[in-house]
Order: C-alpha cells, then structure tokens, then sequence
C-alpha cells in the first residue's frame, strides 16, 4: 500500500502516548484516585486538522510498477497509444501536399494554423473527433475535413468549426455534416458562442443524398444557427474561402460575419452555374466578392485584408460579444490551490492495459485523476461493482459514477441514489465506464434486476447536469445506457484507445448466434472485433474523441471549463417514475 | 548615499569651525567683511540631476532648498524633491533671471545656485543678483563677463602669461578680411561666435573653399541663438586632447587646483566620458597645467569654482588655453571622487565668504591616495545615427549598486519623461578605482548592469569605449570615436538564445494569470492532436538604423506547463523550462545547456532586452495586413523629421527642383540644429510643415521617391565644453 494513511495511523497511536510533559509530572504526582476517576471523564470534541480530515477522502495505491502483469499491460497500452499518436499525427497534416501548397500559396493560412491564431496565447484547444470520417469512404478525409473543438478566445469559451479546404476542397461527407452538427449541439448545450471559419466548396456531389435531405442533414446547420442565436448563443461567421450555395447560409445566418477580400466568397450559385443558368458571365469576385459584400450587398460585415486580419477581427467581435467570459471556480478564488494527483497518471496505461478481460481497478483509475487524489466515496461497502462519490478535478466539483464490475440490483439502486444526490445539488456527474452488462441469471432476474436497472436509466436519462462519460473499457449492451452511453446526452464522450463498444464481445455474439441455430460466418467474429474499436467508433462519431488515459484528467478539466465556465442555467430536473 | 565619502571629512570644515574663522578673518581682511554672510536657504535656478545635487549637499547642511519648474518639468524629479518649489511656466523660463531673482526675493532666500547652463554664466544675472541682495553662488559677474567673451578672456591670459591658440578675435567682421586671417593661421580653423557656448555658433572650415559657406553658417546661427554674429577665428588643432583644471578661488585671495579632468572622449564635439588625472601626462606637464590654470583663475579675480579648459597638443605636448568656465561642471563629481571633496559645498563656503577648505597641498595629500575616477555621461541619443537626441519615458530604469566607489547622479527615475525641450542627459555614472585600469573594469561592471528602456540610450556605446584597447591604454584624443568608428560601431549578431528569450516574454505577456487557473494548461497539447499552437514571433533588428533591418523568425511550440520547444531560424532549443514573475520584466528561462535571465522590456513597437550585460534592440514588424487595414498614409517619397523638432528654416519650395544633399530644412531639437538634406535627386511636390513645431511628421513629399529621411545625413555642429 502506497499511500498517506501510514501517517494517519502513527499518529492515532501516538496520541495516547505522548502527552505534554507538564501534565505527565501532574499525572505522577496525582494520587492514585484520580487516575481512576478519568474514565468517568465525558469526550470533548476533539479538534482535527484539516489536512487530518481530507486525508480520509486520500484514495491509496496499490499498483506494482515493477510487477511483470503492470510491464505487459503497459507495454501493450504504449504500443496502441503510439500508433493511435501517428494516426493523429498524419490527420493533421490535413489534405495531400499538393492540396496544401496551392492553399499556402494563395496567401491562406492552414486552418489548424488558423485555428491557433485565433485562440488567446497561453491556453489550450480541445479538438474534438480528429478520428472522424476515418477509414469510411475508401479515401482519406482527414478530421473529415472539418476541424471542431473547444478553444478560448478573449477569455470566453467558444465552440472552433473550421473548414479544412485542403482536403477535397472542403466539401462536406456525411461524416463532416455529423462532425458540423455535434459541434453546434455541443455549443448548444454548453451554450458555448460558434465561430466558423469558413471555407468550403458546399455539399460533397457524389454523397449529395447522405448530405442533404434529411433531418440531420446539411439543413440542419442554418437551422442550430438560428435557434441557437435566438437562444442568446452568438453565431460568428469568417469567410476565409468560398461559400457556394447552401454554404451561403452559414455567414448569412451568422450574427456577425467577416470575409477575406479576394479570397472569400459567398454566392447562392458560382460563376459556372450562372452561365448555365442565366448566360451571365460574372468573376467570382464581382458575383460575391469581400467587396460587393461588405459595401454593396451588406451580406458581411467586415471586410479584412487576409486571415491574419480577419482573425484578429473576429477576436474583436468576441470581445464585444458582453458573453461571460470562463470563470474560475469559486474555490479558487478563496486562494486554494489545485492539488494533481498523488500518483502519476502515466501509470493508468500499466493499470488498464488492452486486455479488457482482466478486471480494472477503478479506484486506481480515479485516483489519477481527480484533484489530490481525494475522493469522498458514497456506499463504499454497498453494490461495491459500482463506485460512487464524489470529488473535485482543476476545481470543479463532480460526481463520478464508475463502474467496478459487473452492474447487480444493489448497485444500480446505488448508482440512482447517487445521481438524485448530484441533481438535487446541481453537481455535475462524470461517468466512467467499463461494462459489458446488467447481471443475468435466475437470481437477478427474482432480484428484479430489469426494474434496479430501469431505475438507473432513468436516472441517467432524467439527470439535468452535464453529464460527461469516459469510457476506459468496455460498452457493452444495457450497461452501456445505465452508464451514460452516447443516447444518454452526455455533453462530451471520450474513448480510451483499448476500449470496446458493442451490444456484447465478438465471442459472446458468435456464442448466441450458434445457440440460435445460425452457423457463425467465419468472418462475423473479426469484423465484429474491428466495428467495437475505438477508431471505429470515433470515425463515426459516436464519441467525442478518443484521448490518451494519462490526459483523461486535463481532457475533463477543459469540459467542465466549458460546460461550466461561461453562460450558465440552473435546470432543476424531474425524473420520471422510478418502477418501485 | 553618493556623497558620504565626503561627509566624513566635514566635521573638520563644519559650521563651527567655519564661522569662527570668519570671525578671525573679519578682524583682518576688511573685504572679507564686507562679504559675510550665512546662507540658510538658496534658492537654485536649475533643473534635473544638478539641482538634485546641489539641493542634496545643501539639505546635508540644513539649507532650506527652493526649487524652480516650468510646466513640462512639474513632475521632474528635481521639482518634486522640496516642499518648495514653484512654477515658472513656459518652457525656456529658466532663462528668466527676473521672474528668478523676485521669487528668491518674496521666499527670503539668501542666494542663488544656477547649476550649469541656463544662467550659470549670465553675467548680468550674477549682477542683477547682487545689486538684488542675493549671493550669487558663483564668481563675481565682472569675472563671468571677462571670460564670457572671448577675445577679451585671451587678452587677459596673454597678459597672465598663460598660452592661447593663435587667431584672429578682433572687431573686424568682414568676411574677406576673416578669410585673409584664416590663411595667416592656416587650416583647418575654426569659426567660433564671441558669444556662443554650447556647441553653437561653431563651425570648422578644413579648407579655404569651404570658409565662407561656414562663416555665414556659424554667423547665422549665433544671429539666431544669441543676436550677436560676431565671431572669432582660431587655429583648429587637428589631434588634440582637451584637458580641463578644476580650480577654486575665495575672497581672500587663495586659489587651489583640484587636479586636471581629462574629457576627450567627446561625440558631436561634447563630453560623453570624463576622467581624472589625465592619463600619460608628465608629471613636469601637470604642474605647469595646474599652475597656468591658477594663474588664470586669479588674473580675472575670480572667486568659487571654475573650470580653465585646455587643448592639449598630443604631439608636441603643448597647451593651449581655450576657455575658462565660470560654473560647476557637468564633469565635477570625477573631481570630488579623486579629491575626496563635496564641491558643492566649497562653493556655500565660498559664497558666504569662508576661506578654502583646503590648501593646494592639502588637495594634492588626498588626490595621491584617491586613485582615479571616470564618469560617464549617459544620454538618450543614438549612437549609431550620428548621435541624435532621442526622447520619450523612461519605461524601465535598473542602475547598478551604489556604492562608496560607484555613485549616479540622476534626475530621472523609471517613469519620468526625458523631454525634447530640454538637454538629453539622463544621468551621470562615476566610479573610482585605484588605478585607471580598476576604474575602467568597474565602470564597464556598472555600465553592464545599467538598463534604461524608452527612449535610445548611449551605453551600449560607452561599452564599447570601455573595452576599445586604444582607450584601455589611455590613447585618447578628441577625434578618439571618429578614429575608431569601425570598432565602436561593430555590432555583434543577436544569438539565438537572445531571441528565444525575447519570443518567450511576449508569450508570457499575454497569458493571463487566470488563464492558468482554467485548467488551460497555458496551451500545451491536449489529447492526441499534437498540431495546435505552434506561434510564430517575427522580429527585427533595426540596431544598424537601416530601414531594411535583419528579420528573425522564432517558432514557439508549448510542450507542457512552463515547458517550450523553441526555434529560432534552424536552431532548435528544447525542452525549455521558462517562467516569468507577472512582477518583474524579467523572464528565467532553463535552456538544455544554461541558464538565462533576461529582462524584457516591450514599449509599443520596441522591445528592449537586457541580456548577461548586453542590450538589444529589436522592433517589432507590422503585419502585412496592417498598412491597408489602418490606411496607413503613404510616407514613401517624404523626408521626416528624425525626431520631434521645430522648424528653423524651410530652404526649399514646393516645384523646386533639387540636388542630392542639397540643405532642405533646418531643424531643431533638443539644444541641437540640424540640417536635413535631399536624400537624392528630385522635384518637391509639397512642403508640409512650415516654420514652426512639428511632432515626427512628413516635411516633404516628393513625386517620385522611395526613400525616406535617412538620419546619417543630419550634420551635427562643433561645440567644445
């Protein structure tokens, strides 16, 4: 046991022992009755330090970094984290070199560049979803050609939407209408202020009835803009490129739009188009040009010389925007300090390595990271499968749900006490899963397992804080909705590389299918083993991104930063009826 | 406290002592009785360091100080450092010796300290205070007249036996007649106002075909500067040394010689480093110096501290008297380091009719054991621009320890506004060593720990005065920086640590304190996507003047908390741990092979960096877009004005058609006219300013030029002090 309690118990031990030493000469020369009357003496209230106090929330360690289970596990993890960092590292570069010299050379920035000089120096973007659009159209597009994530600029919190022109020249794949969607909804919830740094050649051709007619197709887009600006959620548009056809609608259904002169462009239809139609041949910077748009037209607002200039004018609209701008949690104002954790979160990759069937430790996973390693745990020796308690991470307070095993009656009746706790207090809940089910079985079932269960989904369902999961492990079947899986409206879900996600493993699946009588397709078992991958699940979005274990901590910290941060409504939550 | 060497002599020159030998005087020197007084509060009709000065040593003594102001020194530190002290108002009031004399009169002081400059050595001031019944501390105003003129003052040192530099410096003015003179004594010579001072007025003629044009030059401007065009013509003394003596004179007859001050080493023809003794001088030389200098002191009757300035012929060894400064100087506290004397206090004695403190024996028992001192003027001006006055706040100000050896006297702190309307000098370093080569290692010390961010200073020169050899070796001359341009004016490549450091700091700058508390992780990277934030600072070296400067590019890469992959060109510096104390300019960084502590200093477009005792200088270059998004007028084709100035003459109108270096415009600015010529051929299109005051403005605009004022063409005037 690697941890402070050692001290906790030299000092209990010790307290009988060492008294001042003006009374031990009291006490020797004290007749004998008097000893004896003590024990009649009434208990005060013994004064405890502070620190004394906290040390009980103090979770201890018991991992092994030399044992030989710690070294595989590690080595296995590290492996997978340094191929999922290559593949990180190739999306970034964006499109093919040739696309990307052409851009630079037409005095464009590159939009990770773009986003850089956007996003005040000194602090950190959360890029959400790079993995998306990953190996799902037998091309690469990169980030799927759009570049979201959680920045800071002039201090307040914003949702980044940043067209990629590198890569098919921007055009929007399914996967970049999904991955432009999950960005607004995520500025939504977290009523985080949109900038879109546009530059887009509109809706990709050949997926066109993927992309455009249906409910959460490209129509879609200009609908958030305007709900979400009616909701008081600023929407800031900078056309650094063209803007063709419906693509017109993302400045024109912005707050405040900014354009590039020569450079952007915002027309209903391009040139070609209009000569097709109409016999009228137009430059596309007469049709729509910063110019016409800035003076004649009044489609922009501002017109800047290049993206330099244009993202220093959309840093001044931010600042003009009166939007509160991320605060500090109110701990931190009292002068306390943010304690890391007392164990080194590089170690989660030794604690959890690839193989999911060997249970995880979830205490050790917690206890990196959480401020200082302090966790209040709530019914500690009762459904001890699911952990519940609370703690706090860069300040913020949170609930943490975390699954230690397999979900029993008790623990999910734990798990939705511990959620009407969180909502009644307004805590936010933070869910960290490793499940692959509810227990089945006879005595589970007499146990009314199916209504415990039901409890928790409801709560999950019903709990009206931010909600964020992590999954470190496996998601499988009804485990999946009673820990917040992606249905559950978590506002962010991020994967760890070894984590799995699928009604139930590839081997339990091919086990049932047997037991239904169909003979198992001898490919079903691997292509099943591929689908649960965290790659596949990131491609398509079913997460927020999939994040090294050691930045879980930093990953959540920059969440609650937005979720919590800036504009903020206490929502009281009503749960429907819990089945008694 | 600067002065308290010399607080430890005084109880031997205390008050006591010297009344009661004002008593024992009186009974036998009846002009000593005339003259007695105690002077319990001065007023001091100066401004900057020297009124501090003189205000310290008198407030030592329990003098009540009354300072002066005008309106754009009412926050001036001289003006703040009594309760008493009143404004003068417009800018040249200094100069009003009435305004002075009613104030001293209405506030009951008993005499006037004028410092230097202004009316130090206005002898109808000194008259006017007398007749007022003030003390002028100072010689009598019969002496300052004699010695204010020039011809008269070589009259009178002919007749003393003291040797002047043969000219012409009679009442004839005609210009051909001049020339004629000119011949006799042969070239070069130099044209000098009767009335002028200060570096105006003069002018040197290398060859008979240039006479005439500097004649009417030095003519106008001392027309201009003192209504009086009479000027005197000398023989110009191509390598020569200028050597001064400090003397002291009282009432009764007594006259000391506090050493020699050598102060060759001048730019623009004004002092910038003053040293004492004078190095390889024959003792037999010295002597015969120190006594010429006396002798000249008591031919004029002179009385409380002056300067007999000579040139010293370097080849045959000769003197020359040039002038004799009827004032405290600029250079005194090089005198009171080797003397163990407070001058300033010589003068109160003196002024209220005491007898020297010292014999000459005495002086010449405390000078044998002082060693030597240097003192360095430093000025806002730029060295590598001919020297031209710069002014501006004082952003950031660290002086080095004061120490009994290292003093600073300074009227300037950190904040204060070094203004155009007045002299650019923001303090004066001296040290004192045993021998000239500790007194240069240490003053080369303090300079490097001296940093002064805002306006251009001259210390990286000064430096490079201190590690020249030929200066080391006490190979000094007047021409010193001229002769040894190419090696003062080398400028070293800014490293790439230098660099980086600079970057850092400005990225420090803008991180906000909260964004550290937000869980921002100050920007390194969070998850897998490594590509973000990644900043590129470019800067620029415009130390040479050049327009076109040396552009640096640095690439900042946050890696972790304090923690930073930097690039500078190709130069790869990581990891570094960098980290900046919001309360101090000064940035720590831990590169892989040193560590550095730098301080930055970022005032607008100018950075300014302190670096192991080396000062940069970089600018920050504008954005591409900037010029068009703000409009930017077009100040291609114009001629500037390199400073902000007032326009003497405009000689030039719009259509003329000029040649290169054909005078434009003369200008003024911080006691200095400067002519500003055409960079090159062309037409003017437009004057834009007139006479009067322009603030750094367009002067002209030509129709088809590109290039700008360029600052090296500005010709700077002769002055000798």
């Amino acid at each position: 046991m690697r941890a402070p309690s050692p001290l906790l118990r030299s000092f209990s031990s010790r307290a009988t022992v060492l008294l001042p030493h003006s009374q031990r000469l009291l006490l020797s020369r004290a007749p004998r009755a008097t000893t004896i009357q003590r024990t009649a003496r009434r208990t005060i209230a013994s004064y405890t330090h502070p620190h004394h106090a906290s040390a009980i929330s103090v979770l201890p360690t018991a991992v092994d970094t030399s044992s030989s289970d710690f070294r595989e596990n590690e080595q296995q993890m590290k492996e997978l984290v340094g191929r999922m960092s290559s593949l990180h590292s190739t999306i970034a570069q964006g499109g093919p070199q040739k696309a990307k010299d052409k851009h630079i050379s037409r005095g464009k920035m590159l939009p990770r560049d773009r986003v850089t000089s956007l996003i005040d120096p000194g602090t950190s973007f959360l890029e959400l979803s790079p993995l998306a659009g990953n190996g799902m159209y037998g091309e690469d597009v990169p980030a799927g050609g759009i570049i979201t994530g959680i920045g800071t600029v002039e201090g307040v919190t914003c949702m980044i939407v940043a067209n990629d022109s590198t890569v098919k020249g921007g055009t929007y794949y399914p996967i970049t209408v999904k991955k432009h969607l999950r960005a607004q909804a995520i500025a939504q919830e977290n009523k985080l202020p949109c900038l879109y740094l546009v530059d887009s050649g509109g809706a990709n051709l050949p997926h066109q009835a993927d992309v455009f007619p249906d409910k959460e197709h490209f129509g879609r887009i200009f609908f958030n803009q305007a709900r979400m600006s009616s909701l008081g959620i600023p929407q800031i548009s900078v056309v650094m490129g063209p803007c063709t056809a419906g693509g017109a609608y993302v400045p024109a259904m912005s707050d405040e739009t900014i354009i590039v002169e020569n450079q952007g462009t915002i027309f209903l239809a391009g040139p070609p188009l209009v000569k097709a139609a109409t016999g009228e041949e137009v430059s596309a910077e007469d049709l729509g040009g910063g110019q016409l748009h800035s003076s004649v037209s009044g489609v922009t607002d501002y017109l800047a010389v290049d993206d330099a200039h244009a993202l220093v004018l959309a840093r001044r609209s931010v600042a003009n925007l009166n939007y509160p701008q991320t605060s500090i949690p109110s701990e931190l104002f009292k002068g306390a300090v943010i304690n890391e954790p007392l164990y080194d979160p590089n170690e989660l990759n030794g604690i959890v390595g690839t193989n999911l069937r060997r249970q995880i430790p979830v205490h050790e996973v917690i206890a990196r990271i959480v401020d200082g390693s302090e966790f209040a745990e709530f019914k500690r020796d009762y459904g001890s499968t699911l952990i519940t308690g609370f703690a706090r991470i860069y300040g913020h307070q949170v609930g943490i749900v975390a699954n230690n095993g397999i979900l029993f009656s008790e623990s999910s009746l734990k798990g939705a006490h511990f959620i009407e706790l969180c909502t009644q207090r307004n805590i936010p809940l933070l869910f960290l899963q490793n499940i692959s089910g509810f227990m089945v079985g006879a005595d589970a079932e007499k146990g009314g397992i199916a209504k415990n269960g039901a409890k928790l989904v409801t709560a999950v369902a019903c709990a009206d804080v931010p909600k964020f999961t992590v999954v470190f492990g496996s998601s499988a079947g009804a485990g999946n909705y009673g820990m917040c899986g992606r249905a559950y409206s978590p506002r962010l879900l991020f994967m760890w590389p070894n984590a799995k996600i699928g009604v139930m493993g590839s081997e339990q699946l091919s086990a049932v299918m047997e037991a239904v009588g169909r003979t198992a397709d001898p490919e079903l078992k691997a292509r099943i083993d591929r689908e649960s991958e965290a790659i596949f699940s990131s491609a398509r979005l079913w997460d927020d991104g999939v994040i090294p274990p050691a930045q879980t901590r930093r990953v959540l910290g920059l969440s609650l930063a937005a979720a919590l941060g800036g504009r903020v409504e206490n929502v009281q939550t009503r749960f429907g009826v819990f089945r008694m | 406290m600067p002065l308290s060497p010399f607080l430890r002599i005084s109880p031997r020159l205390g008050l006591t002592v010297a009344r009661r030998s004002k008593r024992a005087a009186s009974t036998f020197s009846s002009r000593a009785a005339e003259s007695r007084c105690s002077l319990n509060s001065i007023l001091i009709a100066n401004r900057g360091e020297i009124a501090l000065r003189v205000g310290q040593t008198a407030s030592q003594h329990g003098i009540r100080v009354t300072t002066l102001y005008t309106d754009p020194d009412s926050r001036s530190q001289h003006a703040l450092s009594s309760p008493f002290a009143f404004n003068l108002g417009s800018v040249s009031a200094y100069l009003d010796g009435d305004r002075i004399i009613e104030i001293a009169k209405r506030e009951g002081c008993q005499g006037i300290h004028p410092g230097y400059g202004f009316l130090s050595e206005n002898s109808a001031f000194a008259r006017k205070c007398t007749e007022a019944g003030l003390v002028f501390i100072g010689p009598p105003w019969k002496a300052i007249e004699d010695m204010g003129d020039k011809s008269r003052s070589k009259e009178i040192m002919t007749a003393a036996n003291v040797p002047c530099v043969p000219g012409y410096h009679g009442q004839n003015q005609d210009p051909n007649f001049l020339e004629a003179e000119a011949d006799k004594i042969k070239y070069p010579v130099l044209i000098k106002a009767i009335k002028g001072g200060g570096g105006k007025g003069m002018r040197i003629a290398s060859s008979k075909s240039e006479f005439q044009a500097q004649l009417q030059s030095a003519k106008s401007e001392a027309k201009n500067s003192f209504g009086d065009d009479h000027v005197l013509v000398e023989k110009y003394i191509t390598t020569p040394r200028h050597i001064e003596v400090q003397v002291f004179a009282d009432k009764h007859g007594n006259c000391v010689a506090l050493g020699e001050r050598d102060c060759s080493i001048q730019r623009r023809h004004q002092k910038i480093l003053e040293e004492s003794p004078a190095p390889d001088l024959p003792d037999a030389t010295r002597k015969d110096i120190w006594a010429k200098a006396r002798s000249a002191a008591l031919a004029v009757g002179y009385e409380g501290a002056g300067t007999v300035e000579f040139i010293f012929d370097n080849d045959t060894g000769e003197f020359f008297f040039m002038e004799m400064n009827t004032r405290l100087q600029v250079e005194h506290p090089v005198t009171e380091m080797v003397t163990g004397q407070d001058l300033v206090y010589w003068q109160l004695k003196v002024a209220e009719g005491a007898k020297l403190p010292l014999t000459q024996d005495e002086v010449e028992v405390q000078m044998a054991s002082r060693g030597h001192a240097i003192e360095a003027r430093i000025y806002a001006e730029n060295p590598d621009q001919g020297f031209i006055p710069d002014s501006g706040r004082l952003v950031h100000v660290r002086t080095p320890a004061i120490t009994e050896d290292t003093r600073i006297d300074a009227g300037f702190i950190a904040g204060d506004e070094v203004s155009a309307h007045y002299d650019p000098m923001i303090a004066k370093l001296i040290v004192r060593g045993a021998t000239r080569e500790e007194a240069i290692r240490k003053l080369l010390a303090a300079l490097e720990e001296y940093e002064i961010a805002g306006p251009i200073t001259n210390i990286e020169f000064l430096k490079a005065v201190c590690k020249s050899d030929d200066f080391i070796a006490g190979q000094v001359e007047t021409g010193f920086i001229e002769k040894h341009r190419k090696g003062l004016f080398a400028k070293d490549t800014i490293g790439g640590e230098v660099l980086a450091q600079v970057a850092l700091a400005c990225l420090h700058h803008d991180t906000t304190d909260s964004s550290r508390k937000l869980a921002n992780f100050e920007g390194s990277a969070v998850g897998f996507s490594p590509s973000y934030q990644q900043r590129q600072f470019t800067f620029e070296d415009t130390h040479s003047g050049s327009k076109d400067g040396t552009t640096f590019d640095v690439r900042i890469q946050q890696i972790s908390d304090n923690q930073f992959s930097v690039k500078v060109g190709d130069q790869v510096f990581g990891p570094v741990f960098s980290h900046r104390n919001p309360d101090s300019p000064v940035i720590t960084s831990f590169f892989p092979h040193t560590r550095l502590d730098t301080t930055v200093i970022r005032d607008e477009d100018s950075i300014i960096a302190f670096q192991q005792g080396t000062q940069y200088r970089l600018t920050l270059p504008r954005a591409k877009w900037m010029d068009k998004a703000l409009g930017m007028k077009d100040v291609s084709n114009s001629v500037l004005a390199p400073m902000p100035c007032k326009i003497l003459r405009v000689e030039v109108q719009a259509g003329d058609a000029v040649e290169k270096d054909q005078p434009l415009v003369v200008i003024e600015s911080m006691k200095m006219e400067t002519v500003i010529r055409s960079p090159q051929r062309g037409t003017i299109s437009r004057v834009v300013h007139q006479k009067g005051v322009s603030q750094d403005e367009i002067i002209f605009l030509y129709p088809s030029w590109t290039t700008t004022f360029p600052a090296s063409c500005a010709n700077y005037l002769k002055w000798f002090s």
